[in-house]
């Protein structure tokens, strides 16, 4: 690198090494949240972090691969009726059961993709939403898995994760946790690889990245994938926590889809930290607006209308306009050197050495 | 002799699809916007139809002449206080907006006439049918697929014949040069949503005296108008059209089959369309 020598450039800053410090303790004292919260505590938390990997891994699709899927409830109830498929009938301990979730949730979402990559835009939107409905309709036709009504996870099975229901609260609320810090970590280091960096210049110019050699159709459908599996493993662990699946819970576009769409919304779209700040104003809105009921939702909607209109950014999107802050360490930025000129000649000599 | 009565009926179904299908068609192609909340518009306008026949004691189709123009109104000012601030090259705001609107609506829909079943009645005309060689065709239906073939006519009319059909076309094909020549694309837009949402209201009146409805049905309303578009190939009317038929013989055939498998039947057959046409069967331009 021979630029200019009256700067250096630098990725990680001091806001970003605190944020790190901070987030550190803060995982923790969530890690160690069992020997101090109560059952209610733990449960809330736990839904919280898969409603946060729901949010992050939505935000991958749409804020950086510009893929705005409504129909990520698909894989969300693929991955529950699998979790209950195979533990029932194939007798597969529950948690071999999320790796094989895993794996499968990937190769379910290749072959969706070759077909609803066809669709653009909006209409690559609703076309996830008919995949979608094809699964409710599908599953609600098998007898075996309780077909419409649905099926409960039997007590067996329940009670081969942990024989104590304290421990085994504590067992979904850690994999809740760990299923979040997973979705987090892959989705910081996919956008630090080459491979996310091409997928930030499709989001910035999809005809300029084409035009530099990026396979934009090949990056796209990685991280629809990507996406995928990890989606299917965070259905997995929310039928996993609420032990009864049916089809219209399954595959809810209210609560998989546009909820999730409200959180990356409010939160700012095309930022890793979007989706944080999102789950937490979701959970606050949530817990003190819940008794109104269906009014709740319209003041959702309507706080997630106006969020886009007038700051299409949302919050994280406000606060790193007017601070410049930023938690996790992902662009670069120039910093000029103190001196000016004087100090130029000595910097590039360090630059070149 | 029933499956001949399938897809007889499947065929006219088709007509009510079709209209779904229009009004998404008629935005789509002035200004290359989606409206997610499509589907919960038309059931607003069903909801609105009722308090309509139930206030003025009507039939649903008489109520039209009140429905029609509400619904335009509606339309006319959303896009011009809502939707046309989210138009521009990003296709995420457009694309959101509707979403929370579509939200909002069937929320407001719970919280006004609650999640009870609704259905329009239309007295006679629900059972009157004519006899063909065996097979019973109902008037309603028969009714249903007049009139989408109507309407299509008439959009077709619109935007080939007229002066306004000329300036949705001139927005459509470059928006900055149109607005030079004088026309003013914010007015153009929502003269088009308009119109959009007065084939809602007509949708909307078959949709309610055929089957009951409530607020939750928008999401599937809005995929069958989507599939009926798709099917047929953006862009063009009458592909739509063909789209609604080909849709509602899918759905029939399919329930003929098993019960469970009517709209299951449907969602596959426009799969299997999208995998070996991808633009549709009769495309007129690009997604």
């Amino acid at each position: 690198m021979t630029g200019p020598a009256s700067h250096q450039i630098e990725r990680s800053t001091l806001a970003t090494r605190l944020g790190l410090l901070a987030g550190a303790a803060v995982l923790l004292a969530l890690a160690l949240a069992p020997a101090y919260l109560g059952r209610a505590d733990l449960r809330l938390l736990g839904e919280i972090f898969l409603y946060l990997s729901l949010a992050s891994l939505w935000n991958l699709l749409a804020g950086y691969a510009g893929l705005v899927s409504v129909g990520q409830q698909a894989f969300v109830g693929i991955g529950g009726y699998l979790l209950f498929a195979l533990t029932i009938f194939g007798g597969v301990h529950p948690l071999i059961a999320l790796l094989i979730i895993f794996v499968a949730g990937g190769l379910v979402s290749m072959p969706i993709a070759a077909l609803i990559f066809r669709l653009r835009g909006a209409y690559f939107a609703i076309g996830t939403w008919v995949v979608a409905e094809v699964c409710r309709l599908g599953f609600a036709q098998l007898g075996a898995l309780g077909g419409g009504s649905g099926i409960s996870l039997p007590v067996k099975v329940v009670k081969s994760i942990a024989s104590s229901r304290a421990g085994r609260e504590a067992a979904s609320y850690w994999l809740a946790l760990g299923v979040a810090v997973l979705v987090i970590a892959i989705a910081w280091l996919f956008l630090r690889s080459r491979r996310g960096l091409a997928l930030t210049a499709i989001r910035d110019n999809e005809l300029a990245a084409a035009s530099l050699g990026i396979d934009i159709w090949r990056t796209k459908f990685v991280v629809y994938s990507m996406v995928g599996a990890l989606t299917t493993l965070v259905g997995a662990l929310i039928f996993l926590q609420k032990l009864r699946i049916s089809p219209d819970a399954a595959f809810s576009v209210n609560d998989w889809t546009a909820f999730v769409i409200f959180i990356v919304v409010i939160g700012g779209i095309g930022t890793l930290e979007g989706p944080i700040i999102g789950t937490i104003v979701f959970f606050l809105l949530r817990e003190t607006l819940a008794d109104l009921g269906t009014i709740y939702l319209i003041v959702l909607g309507i706080v997630a209308t106006i969020v886009m209109l007038f700051a299409p950014k949302g919050l994280w999107g406000a606060i790193k306009h007017f601070t410049g802050f930023q938690l996790f360490p992902l662009g670069y930025r120039v910093r000029l050197a103190k001196g000016g000129k004087q100090d130029s000649a000595s910097t590039k000599r360090d630059a070149e050495g | 002799m029933d499956w001949l009565n399938a897809i007889v009926q499947g065929t006219l179904l088709g007509g009510l699809y079709a209209l779904f299908a229009a009004g998404l068609s008629i935005i789509f192609g002035v200004m290359r916007l989606v409206n997610i909340a499509h589907g919960d518009l038309i059931v607003l306008a069903a909801y609105l139809g009722l308090t309509i026949t139930m206030l003025l004691g009507i039939h649903p189709l008489v109520a039209l002449l009140v429905l029609v123009p509400v619904m335009a109104l509606i339309g006319y000012g959303l896009q011009r206080l809502i939707l046309n601030r989210t138009l521009g090259e990003d296709i995420l705001p457009p694309l959101l907006v509707t979403f929370g609107l579509s939200v909002i609506i069937q929320n407001a829909l719970l919280e006004v006439y609650t999640a009870d079943p609704q259905k329009l009645q239309a007295g006679a005309l629900e059972i009157a049918s004519l006899n063909i060689g065996g097979l019973a065709i109902g008037y309603l239906p028969l009714l249903m697929f007049v009139t989408a073939v109507i309407v299509i006519a008439g959009l077709q009319f619109i935007f080939y014949r007229t002066a306004l059909g000329r300036a949705f076309r001139a927005v459509s094909d470059n928006q900055d040069i149109a607005q030079l020549m004088g026309l003013n694309r914010r007015h153009i837009f929502a003269v088009a949503m308009a119109l959009s949402l007065a084939v809602v209201a007509i949708a909307a009146i078959f949709l309610g005296t055929r089957t009951s409805f409530d607020p939750a049905v928008g999401g599937g309303r809005l995929i069958f108008g989507f599939e009926a578009v798709i099917i047929g190939g953006l862009g063009n009317l009458w592909g739509t059209l063909a789209g609604g038929i080909i849709l509602g013989v899918a759905q029939a055939i399919g329930a003929q089959l098993h019960p469970g498998w009517q709209i299951l039947a449907g969602h596959i057959v426009f799969l299997a369309i999208l995998a070996v046409r991808p633009r549709g069967l009769f495309p007129r331009m690009d997604g």
